[in-house]
């Protein structure tokens, strides 16, 4: 499903002498089954892009198209309900929204409020925990006595059993360790691919949307400054740093490694296994004697 | 004499019966001036180690001495007050008002004169570089200003230990440096005796000694190089070894063999610089 921003402004507390303008003129277009990353530095309004693409914010200005429905400034917005199905939002810190008694009610809720029958939402909590990597019990357990990395996946796990084609992940990593977010970042890959939904991945690490994004877009101070392929958002260190960003840490070394060395390498190495390959290839084909 | 400012010796700490312990015969100590770093996965144990540092919880085997006295109900807070503490989540711990009101909070809670206290919150905030947002509302300011101006309040105590607790894990890019070259310059000027809980192993590489935790037990302890030596064992664990080691391992599975084990981009760069001359 595709969802586009026509010259979206969005103003918190409008009307009021608390106005303030968290976006201007923000155009932005994902693609169906594209995996798109949004980046910024902190306050460029990245989250507020966010909110709008299941239509939790509308528009003060501008248009958000989500699917075949419209969002407009001004305008009572129907089925919202369906939109919100067919676009599952990762929040930060998700599990913070854990309710249940259980495990396995907490990821049933949500199929069960859109009408998906008992059993059915029964099956899919238990694909899910394995496809979580959590053992089978865990679904009996109270989230509350699950460790904070468990109950990330848990409440995961929730949005997913909602079979959303448009999933939103907003730094679902953030403050895991290295391998559970390695773990959950691949997993997220792995459905984009094989369920070929749509994805949004916002996100600091510049290293996480050079590894898996296909297109990137830059917020900066409210607005969208920069969109196009990740080998393009990536090559210019100076126009990142404009918005106060850097380049991922592969293409930093990169540079170094070309300036030190005096050889260029094939193209921009967006991670670190293509660095590695290209550094080795422009060794082996001949060194330099001094 | 020289007493430890924080020692464990052999402890274990179990959350219910049937469960495996979160810490087990755990033994460690921190001298006065040095910086320790304590690294593990999710669920290594570590967070059950702080807790028992500031004694929210006692062990149920073992000793947690701080100062050179078990820590105990009866001198809790008089040893609590030669720590300072600074948590995870930014926006869990203010409570002023103002940037100053907050790291005022403490002291007024101690019972510091008013004089001294204008001096100390002025000297804690010029420490962190926060000195010009005294009377800012701390919710308006970026993560890293947060967490700096929490460290203000830790220092206006004047703590033998500052322990961070996984202080810059919810922080971005520019945050996290932000808190790191504080600590560097704090520990710079003053020899500040500083713990600090992380599963950045990039963090954990500026400390003086490391030490790893594997399933609530303590798996190897040493200086930056003696445990990074674990390497791929590291790895297992679910730790992520720094952004240089990881290259060099990489280049090396590619067929170019490195001489050594480079610590930072720099010296692999010139390693990989002079593999490129002598071929």
């Amino acid at each position: 499903m595709e969802i586009e921003l026509q010259q979206v402004a969005y103003s918190y507390a409008k009307d009021t002498p608390f106005e303030k303008q968290a976006l201007a003129d923000v155009s932005l277009k994902i693609p169906s089954g594209s995996y798109t990353a949004i980046i910024g530095h902190t306050g460029s309004g990245k989250s507020t892009v966010l909110q709008h693409l299941n239509a939790l914010l509308r528009p003060t200005a501008g248009r958000v198209v989500i699917g075949s429905q419209t969002i407009e400034a001004g305008t009572k917005a129907k089925n919202l309900r369906e939109i919100r199905r067919k676009v599952g939002i990762v929040f930060q810190f998700p599990e913070q929204q854990l309710f249940e008694e259980t495990v396995l009610k907490d990821i049933m809720f949500g199929p069960l409020n859109y009408g998906v029958p008992e059993d059915e939402a029964e099956q899919r909590a238990v694909r899910l925990i394995h496809q979580l990597g959590l053992p089978e019990e865990t679904l009996l357990k109270s989230p509350f006595d699950l460790s904070g990395g468990q109950m990330r996946r848990v409440a995961i796990a929730g949005v997913l059993a909602m079979e959303p084609e448009v999933l939103v992940l907003d730094e679902p990593t953030a403050g895991l360790d290295p391998k559970g977010r390695q773990e959950i970042m691949d997993l997220f890959y792995k459905l984009h691919q094989e369920k070929g939904h749509t994805t949004v991945l916002v996100t600091h690490s510049m290293e996480d949307a050079a590894r898996y994004a296909d297109q990137v877009a830059v917020m900066h101070k409210g607005t969208c400054v920069l969109t196009g392929q990740t080998e393009e958002v990536f090559a210019s260190a100076a126009q990142l740093a404009e918005f106060g960003l850097e380049q991922p840490r592969p293409v930093q070394m990169q540079h170094r490694f070309e300036a030190k060395v005096g050889k260029k390498l094939q193209g921009i190495c967006l991670t670190e296994e293509s660095l590695a390959e290209a550094i080795a290839s422009a060794l082996r084909n001949g060194g330099n004697t001094p | 004499m020289k007493t430890d400012i924080l020692s464990f010796e052999h402890v274990t700490f179990t959350y219910n019966r049937e469960s495996a312990p979160a810490l087990e015969d755990v033994s460690f100590s921190v001298q006065d001036g040095e910086w320790i770093a304590i690294v593990g996965h999710n669920g290594s144990g570590k967070s059950t180690g702080a807790k028992l540092m500031s004694g929210l919880l006692f062990p149920q085997e073992g000793r947690v001495s701080v100062l050179g006295d078990e820590l105990t109900e009866q001198n809790l807070w008089d040893k609590r007050s030669k720590m300072g503490m600074v948590f995870q989540n930014p926006d869990n711990q203010f409570v002023g008002a103002t940037v100053q009101d907050d790291v005022a909070f403490a002291l007024e809670n101690n019972g510091v004169p008013h004089n001294e206290m204008v001096e100390r919150v002025q000297g804690a905030l010029q420490k962190v570089g926060m000195a010009d947002y005294l009377n800012h509302e701390p919710h308006h300011l970026s993560g890293g200003q947060k967490q700096r101006v929490a460290i203000a309040g830790a220092l206006a105590l004047r703590p033998r230990l500052l322990i961070l607790d996984e202080a810059t894990s919810m922080l971005d890019p520019r945050g996290r440096a932000e808190v790191i070259q504080t600590i560097q310059e704090l520990r710079t000027d003053s020899r500040l005796t500083v713990l600090s809980i992380t599963h950045d192993l990039e963090e954990a590489l500026l400390a003086d000694r490391i030490l790893v935790l594997n399933k609530g037990r303590k798996y190897k302890e040493g200086t930056p190089d003696e445990v990074f030596s674990a390497g791929s064992r590291l790895e297992e664990m679910g730790l992520d070894l720094p952004f240089a080691m990881r290259m060099s391992r990489l280049i090396s599975r590619e067929g170019i063999p490195l001489p050594g084990e480079p610590m930072s981009e720099q010296e692999l760069i010139e390693a990989l610089w002079k593999l490129n001359f002598s071929k």
